[in-house]
C-alpha cells in the first residue's frame, strides 16, 4: 500500500499577472506523474511558504516575470528554512537576467527555468533532487 | 519526541509530516495513526460534494472563515481543518491539486490547517486516505474538519460514511427535475445548498429539490437519508435509527463569492448536530463507519493472510481451469478456499 508522490508546489510570488508559464509547468508535472498545488496568483512569500509547510511538499516551484526575483526568492527560501523546510528543493521559473543565474544558485535554489526550457529538463532535475540517488 | 506526541503538542510542521506518512501508508504512519486514535472522536466532520464548479471550495473558504470570525461573536471561534480532494490522472497517475486558489481568504490564519489530497484511483469522490487525516486532525484537536469532495456525478456517495454532517452543493442550471429524483447523490443530503443563489434559475432549482424532498418524504416515511449508513452493513444500522428521519434536509441559498447566506447555512449546521446528538445519531453514525472501517481492513487481512498461505501455484492453475470453462467461478472460490 506504501505509495510514494512527489508533491510539487507551483506558485507566483508578487505581483505579475502572467501565469500561463506556471500552468504549463504545472501540466507537465502532472504528466510526470506528480502531485501539483497550485495556489494562482500574486502570493506573498509568508502565504508560499505557510502552503508548502501545510502541503508538505517536497519542491516548490517560483515563477517570477516581474523583475523581482532578487528579493521574492530568497525572501521564500529563509521563510522555509524558518519553518524546518530546508530540505525543499526550490527552482524558479519565468524572466531571470543571466547574470542572476549564479547568485540565485548560490541561495540555494535547485534551478533556474527560463523560456523555451524543454519539460523533460526540469522533470528530471525535480526527481533527482527529491529522490536522490534512487532516481 | 515521536511524531504523534510533536502532532499532540501542536506542532504544524509534523502534522503536516504525519500527514504524508498516513496518506502514503508508511509504518511511520501506522504508528502516528495507533497513537492518536485514542484522542481521536471530538470533530465535527462536515462534507462538502456536489457537481465540478457549483463551488464547494469556494463554500469551505467561506465556511472556515463563518467558524473562525463567528457573525454574532458569541460562538467562540474555533480551529478548522480542510481536506480537499481533487482527481488523480488514471493515465499518468500525477494531480493537479487547485482547491486552495478559491481558498485565500484563510491564509496567515494559524487556526486553519488546509490539505490538499490526490484521489489516488478511489472512485467514491474521496482518496482511501480520506477518512484517518480526518482522524489525525481531529486528535491534532481542529473542532471542525470540512471535507471537500472531488466534483462528483450521481453516485459517489462515500463521504456520507465518512461525514457527520453532509453538504450537498448545487448551482442553478445545472440540470431539470427528473435529476433531481434519480438515486444517489442527493439522498445522502444532510443539508442542501443552492450557490450561486444570485444567478437566473434559483427559484426552479429550489422548487425541484423541494419537489424531491416531498416524494421521499411520502415515499419512505421512516428511511429517508439513512441510506448511506444502511448501505455499509446492515447490522451497523442499530434499531432505533428511524428516529433520524425525522430530520429533512433544509435547503438553504448561498452565494460564496460574496459570503451572503452563511450565517443561516452554519445555523443549518449547528441544528444538523444538535438534531444528530439529540437523536444519538452521532453516536450510531460513528458506530457504523468504525465499523465500516473495521470490516475494510478485516477484508485487506483476510487476503492478504490466505494469500500467504495460499499452495504455490494453485491460484495460477485455477484460474486457467476457470479460463478453460472447465470449472464455473463459484466451483473456483471453492478450491480456493474452504471454511
Amino acid at each position: 500500500m506504501t505509495e510514494q508522490k512527489i508533491r510539487v508546489l507551483i506558485a507566483k510570488p508578487g505581483l505579475d499577472g502572467h501565469d500561463r508559464g506556471a500552468k504549463v509547468v504545472a501540466r507537465a508535472l502532472r504528466d510526470a506523474g506528480m502531485e501539483i498545488i497550485y495556489t494562482g496568483l500574486r502570493q506573498t512569500p509568508e502565504m508560499i511558504a505557510e502552503v508548502a509547510l501545510q502541503e508538505d511538499v517536497d519542491a516548490v516551484g517560483l515563477s517570477v516575470l516581474s523583475g523581482a526575483h532578487m528579493a521574492l526568492v530568497p525572501r521564500v527560501l529563509e521563510l522555509l528554512k524558518a519553518n524546518g523546510q530546508e530540505k525543499v528543493k526550490v527552482f524558479v521559473g519565468g524572466i531571470i537576467p543571466e547574470e542572476d543565474l549564479p547568485q540565485l544558485l548560490e541561495m540555494g535554489v535547485m534551478g533556474v527555468y527560463g523560456p523555451g526550457t524543454l519539460s523533460e529538463t526540469y522533470i528530471a532535475d525535480i526527481r533527482r533532487a527529491v529522490l536522490g540517488a534512487a532516481a | 519526541m515521536n511524531l504523534a506526541e510533536a502532532v499532540l503538542a501542536g506542532d504544524r510542521l509534523a502534522l503536516a509530516r504525519t500527514l504524508t506518512q498516513v496518506e502514503n501508508g508508511t509504518p511511520q504512519g501506522r504508528a502516528a495513526l495507533d497513537a492518536l486514535f485514542r484522542h481521536t472522536g471530538r470533530a465535527h466532520l462536515i462534507g462538502v460534494t456536489g457537481s465540478p464548479g457549483t463551488g464547494k471550495s469556494s463554500l469551505v473558504n467561506q465556511l472556515a472563515r463563518a467558524y473562525r470570525q463567528p457573525a454574532n461573536g458569541a460562538e467562540p471561534s474555533r480551529r478548522v481543518a480542510v481536506v480537499a480532494v481533487d482527481p488523480t490522472s488514471p493515465f499518468t497517475g500525477g494531480a493537479i491539486l487547485g482547491d486552495r486558489i478559491r481558498m485565500r481568504d484563510l491564509a496567515g490564519d494559524p487556526g486553519v490547517f488546509i490539505r490538499s489530497m490526490a484521489a489516488r484511483g478511489s472512485l467514491g469522490g474521496l482518496a482511501s486516505a480520506t477518512a484517518a487525516l480526518a482522524q489525525v486532525f481531529d486528535a491534532a484537536g481542529f473542532e471542525v474538519v470540512l471535507i471537500e469532495t472531488v466534483g462528483v456525478g450521481q453516485a459517489e456517495v462515500d463521504i456520507a460514511r465518512l461525514a457527520h454532517t453532509t453538504l450537498v452543493v448545487e448551482a442553478p442550471g445545472l440540470g431539470d427535475d427528473i435529476q433531481a429524483i434519480k438515486a444517489g447523490i442527493l439522498e445522502i443530503a444532510d443539508l442542501l445548498v443552492i450557490n450561486k443563489a444570485d444567478h437566473p434559475g434559483a427559484d426552479h432549482t429550489e422548487r425541484a429539490l423541494r419537489g424531491m424532498l416531498e416524494l421521499s418524504a411520502a415515499v419512505h416515511p421512516a428511511q429517508h437519508h439513512t441510506a448511506a449508513s444502511h448501505r455499509v452493513t446492515q447490522a451497523a444500522a442499530a434499531p432505533g435509527d428511524e428516529l433520524n428521519s425525522t430530520w429533512t434536509p433544509p435547503i438553504r441559498r448561498t452565494i460564496a463569492t460574496t459570503g451572503e447566506g452563511l450565517p443561516a447555512l452554519v445555523q443549518a449546521i449547528a441544528a444538523h448536530r444538535a438534531h444528530l446528538e439529540a437523536t444519538g445519531a452521532w453516536q450510531r453514525r460513528t458506530r457504523a463507519r468504525l465499523q465500516a472501517e473495521l470490516e475494510l481492513l478485516l477484508q485487506e487481512r483476510l487476503v492478504s493472510c490466505w494469500r500467504s498461505r495460499l499452495p504455490a501455484g494453485l491460484y495460477e492453475q485455477t484460474l486457467d481451469a476457470l479460463f478453460d470453462h472447465r470449472i464455473s467461478p463459484y466451483q473456483a472460490v471453492e478450491t480456493l478456499v474452504q471454511c
